[in-house]
Formats: structure tokens, C-alpha cells, sequence
């Protein structure tokens, strides 16, 4: 699955940032400020057609890497580029916000918040399509059930809101959406976080699916290394904002070379699992 | 959530046979009925009465709301005058149900000039955050310390005695009233993730705002503005009643609760029946208005649910009472 079959090698990477820094001003308490560095100084590429995963504990700014790829937060430092396109700078005009949304897209990670509550699946997929295609009723019709077939919804789930949905239906909901645009790139920001483990499984397989189908690229954010190790061909370690390691994923997770890694490959709990530091 | 699936889905069953339009309908009607409540359904009824009436007056009014005959001053109740007449002969169930007309009418103007100012203005400042949102929560703030009433007074004051300038006046006043609350629900919303989806997918501010927030909000909305709409129509009575608003001879409750000439005669019917209707209207939209608004009657659904088990103790509690008593 690492190698798409009749690929070219020398396509440009989906995704690439080069120095990447996000600082946040925090409010100290008296009145002033101090900043924090969320992201220090991170470089990574996602090849066309590759999936990249970033790993770390909290607050070691997966997620703000995430909203920076998306728009959502503004670079401090660094430029980051999708399909050879810089977006490091917010975007001008309409023509610009939609084509950075055909590029690229994301699944958040709480799919109960994540899906406007009033609208259907079918109506918020519906509204996607319209805004990034120009298909009649009938074409768009035919690629609503596309979607919706492709990732696994009834059409009856697909006419519910998303609150007579489960969390697992409504990160499907969340994927067609995010799907519908014809993005080269998904983000899935911590996207089977908050499904359980059965949930999990169809999810990522789902997505391994997808991804066997269209090439599309991606990258996951996730704090579960077993997650990342399904899904991905590499993987970058951060920690408190900086690149600890990165690599190809067997290599990484298997034989580590950074004692971080090695901690968090130690901290997954396993059978037999003993969380060091803890006493018994 | 429970009861309002519930009752949806047992309405579902006649969607088919009834067709899909009907069958929304009737889905929509249970739903409003479980989401209203016992209190919110009779306030909203008594509303939709009081609204038709000021509608269709000219064919329910069995009189001249204006037609004077000193002979029936001070009629009490008769098959003539149902609610007897005023002070100069006219038919006081007409004029009621006149005055609805511009009893309702005036604060239906203040909400919607209210809302039409104060909806872009909170979601500009929701949405925007930061120098705009501070300058948008700081005006309303100081417009909200200025009294409607006085404001209104001051108005009257410039441009003369009316309905137009008291109506001008109370819809500035009523902005804040209306748009703090659009703007603590859309900066509510404006955080959550599926806006910022939206955002990713590459619709327009101008869009996320009206079809996703808006939309999300309208139940919010609805309620605080059938709240001003009962003080609104208050605060205009209490200008027509001092002279300020609607002027003397025209129909208006508020007009007509000023008719002191007739309490000083002894004569309560002129004056009381107004001001009952005043009372009820304003009572009515209170309700209505926190029951759309989310304040659920949910809680008192539950709490009346295990009705039987209540019943049960009450009558517990009787007979032991009356076995208590010798």
C-alpha cells in the first residue's frame, strides 16, 4: 500500500512546510502578556499519494500544525505549501479561499461538535459540492450517493441530523464532507481520537480504503502510535513544539533512536503495561 | 430530546399515507407542542386569537370603534354594548378589538427595526472578535443604560407626540436588548468546530453567518424577541396612556387605560379590560418567549412523568392526615 502502482515519482510533495513556528500571545494574569511557542522550527513533506504521521503527547502542538495547514491559524514564522502552493499567508479573495479548499482538507476530532446540528449529512455534503463543483441537480445527485456510499452510510443515516447519529457515523459524515470538495490532501487531526476501539478500526479501514481508491494523500495527527503505524508510510515525533524524530514509520516506532520515542512507545498501554514513575 | 423523538417518530407512520407535506406538518406540530409545553401552547393560542382578531376586526367589531351616542355613556354590559360603553357612548368591545391593531402593531415595528440594526451588528462582532467585537459590545452597553421610556419622552420632545417617533426611539433602545443575546449565542457558536469546518471548506463569512449560525441561533432569537415584543408593547401603552404615542380618539389600549375620567365617575370596565389584555399579552409572550428560547420544559416533563407513584403519595398523605384527625 506504501507504493501507488503507475505513480511518478517526481510529482511535487502534497504538502510541505520549511520552518514552520507558531507563537501564541497568553494573557500572564497582571495585565500583560507572554508568549508561548506552540511550533518551533518544524519542516516536514508529505509526498503525492504518501501519508505522513505526527505523533506526541499533548500540547506538543499537533493540532496547532494542523490549523495552521487549514488556515485557521496564521504562521508566526515559516511557510508551509500544498501542492507546491504557498499558503502562509491568509487569502485574498473568495477564488483563493476555494481553491486552498479544493487542495486540501480536514477531519476534526470531535465529531459531535464537528457537524452543524441543524443540517443533514446529505444537506451539509449537498452544500460542499455546490460550493466547489459546478454539476446540475442530477450530476450532483450521483456524486452525493457516491459519497455517501464511499464512506459507508445508509441513506437513511444520511438524512438524519447529526444528533440522531453515533460518533462513528458522524465522523463518516465528517469524512464525505471533508471529501466532497475532491481534496489531494486530507488532515485527520486526532480524527478516530474519540471513537472507541471497534469504531476505530472501521474508521481507519475506511480510510485505507479511501485512500487505495483515490491517492490521496495524508496527514494524522494522533497521539496513538498503533494508529499512526496502520496508516502511515512516515511519521514525525514532536515534542513541545519541536521535531524530536522523523523517518519512515516501520524504522521510527520499531527502533527508535531518540529516547522521547522510546518514552512514548513506552507509555502505550499494553498487556503487562506497568507506567513507570507509579507507585505500587 | 427523548419525548421530541418520540413523538416525531410516532407521527412518522401517517407521513406515508398522507403524504410527505402533511405529514411535516403534523411532525412540526408535535414537535412544537412537546418543545412549548402546557403554558407556552395557551399563551401561544391566546397570541394567535389576539392577532387574528386585530386582523380581521372590521368583521368581528360589532360597532364603530368611534361612533359616539352620549346616550349610552357609561352603559354597563348589555346585548347593545357586550362590554358596555365609555364616557361618550362608544362601544368598548369594538375599541378593544381595534386598539389591538396599534397595540400590536408598534411593538411589532420596534422588534423588527431592533432586530433589523442589532442581528448584523452582533454577528459582526461575534464572528470578527477582537477592536470590532469591543467597539460593537461597548455601544451596546451604552445605549442599554439609557431607558427606552426616557429615550422615547426625549423624542417626543423633538419631533412632537406620535407613534412614529416613540417607535424610533423604544427600536434603538431595544437594540442591545435583542443583540447581547444574538451576540453571546453566535460568539458561542463562532468557537465551535463546525464553523471552523465550514471556514476550511471555503464558504464566506457572510454565508456561515446567515445559514449556519443564524440558523442555529433563530430559537434564541425568536424567544428574546417575543420578550420585547411584551415590553415593547408595554412601554408604548404606558406613552399612549401618558399622551406621547397614539393619539386621543384613535383605538389603543393604552389610550383607553387613561380614560381617568371614567374612574373617577366609578366606572372600572373602560379602563380594567384594557389593561387586562395588556397584562395577558405581555404575560403570554414572557412565557412564549423563554419556551422558545430554550429555557426547556423538559425538567417539568420529567418531573411530571412519574406522576402516578405522586398521586399515589399525596393520597398516602390524606388519608393518614385523615387518620390523624379524630
Amino acid at each position: 500500500m506504501n507504493q501507488q502502482a503507475g505513480r511518478t515519482p517526481s510529482e511535487a510533495p502534497a504538502v510541505s512546510a520549511d520552518g514552520l513556528g507558531k507563537v501564541f500571545r497568553v494573557p500572564d494574569g497582571r495585565g500583560g502578556h507572554t508568549t508561548h511557542a506552540a511550533v518551533r522550527d518544524v519542516s516536514f513533506e508529505v509526498a503525492a499519494h504518501g501519508s505522513l504521521g505526527i505523533v506526541g503527547e499533548s500540547g506538543s502542538g499537533k493540532t496547532t500544525i494542523a490549523r495552521m495547514l487549514v488556515g485557521l491559524e496564521r504562521p508566526s514564522s515559516g511557510t508551509i505549501a500544498v501542492m507546491g502552493r504557498d499558503r502562509s499567508r491568509p487569502p485574498r479573495r473568495g477564488a483563493e479561499r476555494n481553491r486552498r479548499a479544493h487542495e486540501l482538507q480536514i477531519v476534526f476530532q470531535d465529531p459531535y461538535t464537528s457537524l452543524d446540528p441543524r443540517q443533514s449529512a446529505r444537506s451539509a455534503v449537498d452544500e460542499v459540492i455546490r460550493h466547489h463543483t459546478s454539476l446540475d441537480g442530477p450530476q450532483r445527485a450521483e456524486r452525493l450517493a457516491e459519497l455517501v456510499d464511499q464512506v459507508g452510510l445508509t441513506n437513511r443515516q444520511a438524512d438524519a441530523r447529526p444528533c440522531d447519529l453515533s460518533g462513528g457515523q458522524r465522523q463518516r459524515v465528517a469524512i464525505a464532507r471533508a471529501l466532497a470538495a475532491g481534496p489531494r490532501v486530507l488532515v485527520l487531526d486526532e480524527a478516530v481520537s474519540a471513537l472507541d476501539v471497534s469504531i476505530q478500526a472501521q474508521i481507519l479501514n475506511l480510510l485505507a480504503d479511501i485512500r487505495a481508491a483515490t491517492g490521496i494523500a495524508y496527514l494524522l495527527i494522533s497521539h496513538d502510535l498503533a494508529v499512526v503505524r496502520q496508516l502511515c508510510d512516515d511519521v514525525l515525533v514532536l515534542r513541545r513544539g519541536r521535531v524530536v524524530e522523523q523517518g519512515a514509520c516501520a524504522r521510527v516506532l520499531d527502533h527508535p533512536t531518540q529516547e522521547y520515542t522510546r518514552a512514548l512507545r513506552a507509555a502505550a498501554p499494553v498487556p503487562g503495561w506497568r507506567p513507570p514513575g507509579v507507585a505500587r | 430530546m427523548t419525548a421530541s423523538t418520540l413523538a416525531t417518530s410516532s407521527a412518522a407512520p401517517p407521513t406515508r399515507s398522507a403524504g410527505p407535506r402533511s405529514g411535516r406538518i403534523r411532525a412540526t406540530l408535535t414537535r412544537a407542542r412537546t418543545a412549548l409545553g402546557p403554558s407556552g401552547i395557551v399563551a401561544a393560542l391566546f397570541l394567535l386569537a389576539v392577532v387574528v382578531f386585530a386582523l380581521i376586526a372590521p368583521l368581528v367589531a360589532p360597532a364603530d370603534p368611534n361612533a359616539q351616542s352620549l346616550l349610552d355613556a357609561y352603559a354597563g354590559p348589555s346585548p347593545e354594548h357586550l362590554l358596555g360603553a365609555d364616557g361618550i357612548g362608544r362601544d368598548i368591545l369594538s375599541r378593544l378589538i381595534y386598539g389591538s391593531r396599534t397595540s400590536l402593531l408598534g411593538p411589532a415595528l420596534v422588534v423588527l427595526v431592533a432586530l433589523a440594526v442589532g442581528i448584523p451588528l452582533a454577528l459582526a462582532g461575534a464572528w470578527y472578535g477582537g477592536a470590532v467585537d469591543a467597539v460593537v459590545a461597548r455601544v451596546f452597553d451604552l445605549v442599554y443604560a439609557l431607558p427606552g421610556l426616557l429615550l422615547a419622552v426625549l423624542a417626543v420632545a423633538l419631533f412632537g407626540p406620535g407613534l412614529t417617533p416613540a417607535v424610533v426611539a423604544l427600536s434603538i433602545a431595544y437594540v442591545p436588548f435583542l443583540a447581547r443575546v444574538v451576540r453571546a449565542a453566535a460568539r458561542q457558536q463562532r468557537v465551535s468546530p463546525y464553523v471552523d469546518a465550514l471556514a476550511v471548506q471555503g464558504f464566506g463569512a457572510a454565508r456561515i453567518n446567515v445559514r449556519h449560525i443564524l440558523r442555529n441561533i433563530t430559537p434564541v432569537v425568536l424567544g428574546q424577541a417575543a420578550i420585547a415584543f411584551g415590553y415593547a408593547l408595554l412601554d408604548l401603552a404606558s406613552l399612549s396612556y401618558l399622551g406621547l404615542a397614539v393619539q386621543a380618539p384613535t383605538a389603543d389600549w393604552g389610550v383607553m387605560v387613561s380614560d381617568t375620567d371614567a374612574l373617577m365617575k366609578g366606572y372600572w370596565l373602560p379602563v380594567v379590560l384594557p389593561g387586562l389584555l395588556i397584562v395577558a399579552c405581555v404575560l403570554s409572550l414572557t412565557v412564549l418567549g423563554s419556551r422558545i428560547s430554550g429555557e426547556r420544559p423538559q425538567p417539568y416533563l420529567r418531573r411530571r412523568r412519574p406522576r402516578p407513584a405522586q398521586d399515589q403519595r399525596r393520597r398516602a398523605d390524606r388519608t393518614s392526615r385523615s387518620g390523624d384527625q379524630p
